[in-house]
């Protein structure tokens, strides 16, 4: 029936190791077939599951085999699939498919053609895993593969010693989120003694009475890997550094799927969090504090790529802040219409920066709107997609978002306004990327536009990014349903009309010049606060100095490493015992036979005069 | 029995013990491999005649049949150490003791 479910994580993995393998000795078409069509067929796989799940309509499992069995703690390897798994599903093969073929002409004059391909295999194996897993240690170690996915992608051009640093950057950094996420794991076998995610929500709810403290732990430390893997509030700083691998990796991984993890695992694990509001509270403040932090940050920015990653921050952000409100299903739909529209910005940031020679400087391009049209209109898409403008996919996910944190009875209208400001500023700096970068006079001139493996691709996103809205996710099965949306009149007419304002300013200012800000950032007080909005609210500046220079320091008092030289003492101890009893051995044979009978001697004079004798 | 024969025990083992400290002085200070080998037999000597002695005094045959042991043991010894003296004549060159001294340290 559903047995063929394991074969869809399986496929990207053959074909990761068959690129692994040969080491890079493939002729690159062949390369790009294998890479390629092993996504491609495990997206047919997905097809077939999606008519299957949609007729039966029942979730589908798929055990292979019993992992460990010890104690008591016995962790299947199993597929589950449900309408969210399908969903995520759909996006990483689907968005997945369409980032490979664009790949396959993108980095095509890259000496390591098969090896990127090879990570981006093992990438979306380990991502399927993640979403297929039907207990909380398989998903972890889909997690940690995705982990090693992106370390071993954005060092991809490792020959720069900055990239290796970034790489180096996001591995540690996510690294402190999965340790709090395996602590909350150990805590939830302990006391619910499964991880299996039906019997270990079961479990909870007949266990933990509502906001009992362990739960909550728990929670918060799920949470604490969830915030690592999706960059939020505070461990969000490797993100935007991340963006030093190929731009179709941060398309791919730090855009459309890795990223938007951590909302899966909060989402597979909403019926837990339900039981602690606290936690859920914990959720949407950072969702609302990291959306609206990485907006602002995301206005200073002139690195085409550090502002698509900070507005991915404060995407997810979004999603986080659905959560946290209860609302599973707009947050899941805000995934799967951010997949598509920042999947396509990345992938148009690609195609211009392909055709500038690597020129990331916004301010250095301009006027590109007539000689990469392909390019141009997926931006102007997928931006009226990310600022929310009615009628793109985003307009309907950000809309449900914000319509439910109005409702949310904790805090409500306080979120909904940080969300309306947050989709203000979106909506600004998205179209100030535009402007400046299609608009205007030409200040760089374009070559090698891109072919048509690039622009392909580019377009079916468009049309998802347009029309995306429309599909409608199968999850109603999976999350309680909402309760009546009854919002206020005026409420429903303010949200969609927010983002229609940010492009006006930003037309206003960037494009016509007809409002001069100049005045405004040359002050002090505006070039003090771009400068901090523009350092991501201090925020690296704030870990250099209380962590990473702190430690710096105590690793270089202790060079010499002090348990080490504990153990060292011992051996320099018994080295010198052996330097001094060393001399004895002088191999003369009389030296020894003096002090033979010296020894002799002494020990018949103590047995003499000590009186001891008692000779017969 | 005339009392003037009998010669006092402690004359007897005075004379071992000048013996054997002559036969130590010999292993000590001599070099040449053969003298070491006749000085071990003076102290083998000298433990003999203390047997002995001390056997004439209480009257009885053990001090003796001790000293036909140690003149058995001797004889071994003496063979065995001719040998290793051969040994050491053709490694070295030389008699001298203090040659074989390479397992120093």
């Amino acid at each position: 029936m559903a047995d063929y479910i394991y074969l869809i994580p399986l496929l990207p993995l053959i074909g990761f190791l068959l690129l692994f393998a040969t080491l890079g000795k493939l002729p690159k078409a062949l390369v790009a077939v294998v890479g390629v069509g092993s996504v491609a067929s495990s997206a047919v796989l997905v097809l077939l599951t999606s008519v299957e799940f949609l007729t039966l309509r029942e979730p589908l499992s798929n055990t292979l085999y019993t992992w460990i069995n010890v104690g008591g703690f016995s962790p299947l390897v199993s597929f589950y699939v449900d309408g969210l798994t399908l969903t995520m599903l759909s996006v990483i093969t689907g968005v997945g498919l369409l980032i490979h073929i664009y790949s396959s002409l993108f980095m095509l004059d890259d000496k390591d053609y098969s090896r990127f391909f090879s990570y981006m295999n093992l990438f979306v194996s380990a991502m399927l895993v993640l979403v297929l897993a039907d207990n909380l240690l398989l998903l972890f170690v889909g997690w940690e593969g995705v982990g090693l996915c992106s370390y071993l992608l954005v060092g991809f051009w490792h020959e720069d010693s900055a990239n290796g640093a970034a790489a180096r950057k996001a591995f540690i950094v996510t690294r402190v989120g999965d340790t709090a996420m395996a602590i909350g794991m150990f805590l939830l076998f302990v006391h619910l003694g499964t991880l299996d995610f039906a019997p270990m929500t079961a479990a909870a709810i007949s266990q933990w009475p509502e906001g009992s403290p362990t739960l909550t732990i728990a929670c918060l430390l799920l949470l604490g890997g969830a915030v690592g893997k999706s960059a939020q509030l505070p461990l969000q700083i490797w993100l935007p550094d991340a963006m030093a691998g190929p731009t179709p990796v941060s398309a791919l991984i730090h855009a459309a799927t890795m990223v938007t993890a951590g909302v899966y695992l909060i989402a597979r694990t909403h019926e837990i969090f339900l039981l602690s509001p606290f936690a859920l509270n914990t959720v949407a403040t950072v969702g609302a504090a990291t959306l609206l932090m990485a907006a602002f940050t995301a206005i200073t920015q002139h690195d085409i790529k550090r502002i698509l990653a900070y507005s991915t921050i404060s995407q997810i952000g979004y999603m986080f802040l659905a959560l946290g409100v209860g609302a599973w299903a707009s947050s899941i739909f805000h995934l799967m219409t951010h997949a598509f529209f920042k999947a396509l910005l990345f992938l148009a940031a690609g195609a211009v920066i392909y055709s500038l020679h690597h020129e990331h400087n916004i301010f250095k391009m301009g006027g590109l709107r007539k000689k990469l049209p392909v390019a141009f209109w997926s931006f102007l898409i997928g931006s009226a997609a990310l600022a929310a403008l009615p009628f793109t996919s985003g307009f309907y996910s950000k809309d449900a978002i914000l319509l439910a944190a109005y409702e949310n009875a904790w805090q409500g209208p306080l979120l909904w306004a940080i969300g309306l400001l947050g989709a203000l500023l979106t909506s600004i700096y998205s179209f100030r990327l535009v402007f400046i970068v299609f608009f205007g006079e030409v200040k760089t001139e374009p070559s090698q536009p891109a072919g048509w493996l690039m622009a392909a691709p580019l377009l079916v996103l468009c049309l998802l990014a347009l029309v995306g809205g429309f599909i409608v996710i199968p999850v109603m099965d999976v999350f309680p349903a909402a309760t009546g949306p009854a919002h206020d009149g005026l409420i429903a007419i303010i949200t969609p009309a927010v983002p229609i304002i940010g492009v006006a300013i930003a037309y206003l200012i960037f494009l016509s010049h007809s409002v001069d800000i100049s005045t405004w950032t040359n002050s002090k007080m505006g070039k003090t606060l771009n400068r901090f909005w523009f350092s991501h609210w201090a925020m690296d500046w704030f870990y250099d100095t209380f962590i990473v220079k702190p430690y710096a320091w105590m690793a270089n008092v202790n060079r010499m490493d002090i348990v080490d030289w504990c153990y060292n003492f011992t051996a320099d101890v018994i080295r010198l015992l052996h330097e001094l009893t060393i001399q004895s051995q002088t191999g003369q044979l009389r030296t020894y036979a003096g002090v033979m009978v010296l020894g002799l001697a002494t020990i018949v004079a103590i047995a003499l005069f000590s009186g001891g004798g008692t000779a017969p | 029995m005339n009392e003037a024969v009998v010669i006092p025990m402690e004359h007897g083992l005075l004379l071992a013990a000048i013996l054997f400290l002559i036969g130590l002085l010999g292993v000590l200070v001599r070099r040449n491999i053969i003298l070491i080998l006749m000085s071990l037999e003076i102290m083998l000597n000298a433990c003999g005649l203390a047997f002995i002695v001390a056997g004439a005094h209480w009257g009885i045959a053990d001090g003796q049949i001790m000293f036909m042991l140690i003149l058995s043991i001797a004889a071994a010894e003496v063979s065995v150490g001719l040998g290793l003296l051969l040994q050491v004549h053709r490694r070295f060159g030389s008699l001298d003791i203090d040659q074989a001294s390479r397992m120093r340290g």
